[in-house]
């Protein structure tokens, strides 16, 4: 038990106090440290499309933009549907994305310019072994949507969709919209809310059907063994990659010269040739298709010619 | 090669997982003791009704918040943060400092609330005493915040806890971003969605023992306790 002593009540009143300080003095510095460290680093903030980094593409090509240039990226992996919205809120310095219909979205309401073809690879669609629905081998992805809904309402079939506002999910709405269908609320069709490669692998536990981009499927393949690829080689399956930077004049905060840099270090032939030696089981992931005018036009890339030349143009600010 | 790597960034990560959750736990205390010892020894008693009302409130509220949910933290300092929040000046989305002050606001009711029941269950025989004896009622709460200690110490662990688990909020503020902001948490998330699951693992295990370390701790502070 205590005795009350007057010296030992103020010692107890000074230690506390003393205690008190020495804290507040260690976190403060603590925080001007850090403070310092990240307004010194000049960095580039990327959103990009879980594709792009879960097939490995990005991890692969920033140590050569960052061994030339000094510069580090950050990379934030989330949907199309997300990547879009954050560089809206200026979040972000540029995004690499996939779906012409949100990218015309963000670059028509001004919060994006100079949006630019970068690289394509095609969508698959891959369903278990025994394909309930005999859609394997079909060339349009269309009708393997409508007998894989056929045979959901029979409950013969699943199908997973990523329902996350991703470049992919786009794509499975506008080819369930061409059927007229929308499969909401049904058993056997499953809004997973998640990246490509979390529905990979519950396609894979629940032997179910999905559409997913190439290079993920590629990456992931060799992991998921109750799957095959049933449907490909259908043009609405095409899968091109955009690079549109955020709007200087609208986000005059947020580092357009690094954003404009590494757009124009990914379209360089250096760049280009990097993302075409990108392979992962000995097969190509993604095709480069920047400089390659004609195709990029008919991928939805009106203005390629243009933007390209205006990107040449710029100088590159070291 | 490959092995350096993999360590290095095993390394990174928990640093940086230890670095957030304890400057959080440790700017925590430092807001939350003294708001949970003001409350603890705070007794609106008297008649009026309305003060023992406040009371009940005030304590409710804390305790509500003990309990909020780390995802909706994380949706709220990602509004305030991004560049058109309120916030947004300050540059902070997508850094350790966002993640540090999402897990400051899970961290905070946590200590207020122990630190609270800790100082109002020795309140009475401590500070009357003191008083009596003639402490000022600075002196008097100091002592029984002295008296409390061990209390107090589990809330700071336990607040300590709850912060390096902690995923939801600190994906949405930090981002996730490899080298700069994925903690423990966030890491086992994308490692396992992208299967490497050696490396999920590494984390879970190192993930495990810090909590194992973290309940040991607290074990040891409330067999003392009992003992005393």
């Amino acid at each position: 038990m205590y005795t009350i002593k007057h010296n030992g009540n103020m010692k107890i009143v000074s230690e506390t106090l003393a205690v008190f300080l020495v804290l507040v003095v260690v976190i403060v510095s603590v925080f001007a440290y850090e403070w310092h460290i990240c307004s010194q680093k000049s960095i580039i903030a990327l959103a990009t499309t879980t594709s792009t980094y879960d097939s490995g593409l990005l991890e692969y090509l920033m140590p050569y933009f960052q061994e030339k240039y000094g510069i580090a990226v950050h990379i934030i992996s989330v949907g199309t549907g997300q990547a879009i919205e954050i560089a809206r809120r200026g979040d972000v310095d540029l995004v690499l994305v996939h779906s012409t219909q949100l990218e015309l979205e963000f670059v028509n309401s001004g919060c994006g310019v100079h949006r630019i073809g970068v690289m394509y690879n095609d969508f698959v669609i891959i369903g278990p072994a025994n394909d309930p629905a005999g859609i394997s081998g079909l060339k349009n992805a269309t009708e393997a949507f409508r007998r894989i809904a056929e045979e959901g309402a029979k409950n013969n079939a699943k199908f997973i969709s990523r329902a996350d506002k991703s470049g992919t999910h786009m794509l499975e709405l506008s080819i369930w919209k061409k059927l007229n269908l929308r499969p909401l609320n049904k058993t056997w069709y499953v809004e997973a809310g998640s990246g490509m490669g979390a529905v990979l692998r519950m396609a894979n536990e629940m032997n179910a059907y999905t559409l997913t981009d190439r290079a993920t499927w590629l990456s992931f393949k060799n992991q998921l063994t109750n799957l095959r690829v049933l449907v490909e080689d259908d043009v609405v399956l095409l899968n091109p990659y955009a690079i549109i930077l955020v709007n200087p004049e609208k986000y005059p905060k947020r580092n357009y010269e690094g954003a404009l840099m590494l757009a124009k270090w990914m379209i360089s032939e250096e760049g280009q040739n990097l993302i075409a030696s990108f392979k992962k089981w000995g097969e190509t992931l993604f095709k480069p298709m920047a400089r390659n005018i004609e195709l990029a036009q008919l991928l939805g890339f009106p203005e390629q010619e243009k933007e390209l030349a205006w990107y040449d143009m710029q100088e590159p600010w070291v | 090669m490959y092995e350096g790597i993999f360590w290095e960034e095993v390394l990174n990560i928990t640093l940086l997982s230890l670095k957030v959750s304890g400057l959080a736990t440790l700017i925590g205390a430092l807001i939350g003791i003294p708001i949970g010892t003001f409350l603890g020894l705070r007794r609106f008693k008297g008649k009026r009704t309305i003060m023992r009302f406040v009371d009940v409130i005030m304590k409710t509220i804390v305790n509500t918040f003990m309990g909020l949910p780390p995802v909706v933290v994380g949706l709220i300092v990602y509004l305030l943060l991004t560049a058109s929040g309120p916030l947004g000046w300050l540059g902070l989305l997508y850094t350790p400092m966002a993640m540090i002050m999402t897990q400051l606001i899970i961290v905070i009711p946590i200590i207020i609330g122990i630190t609270m029941s800790a100082v109002g269950s020795i309140e009475k025989s401590i500070r009357e005493k003191a008083l009596s004896l003639g402490a000022t009622e600075t002196q008097a709460a100091l002592l029984v915040l002295r008296e409390a200690r061990m209390g107090v110490l589990s809330s700071i662990i336990a607040a300590f806890g709850a912060a390096i688990s902690e995923v939801g909020g600190i994906m949405i503020t930090g981002g996730n971003i490899r080298w700069w902001t994925r903690t423990l948490t966030t890491a086992i998330v994308i490692e396992t969605e992208l299967g490497n699951f050696t490396m999920a693992l590494t984390l879970g295990a190192i993930l495990l023992t810090i909590a194992f370390i973290i309940n040991l701790a607290l074990t040891i502070i409330q067999v003392k306790g009992a003992r005393e």
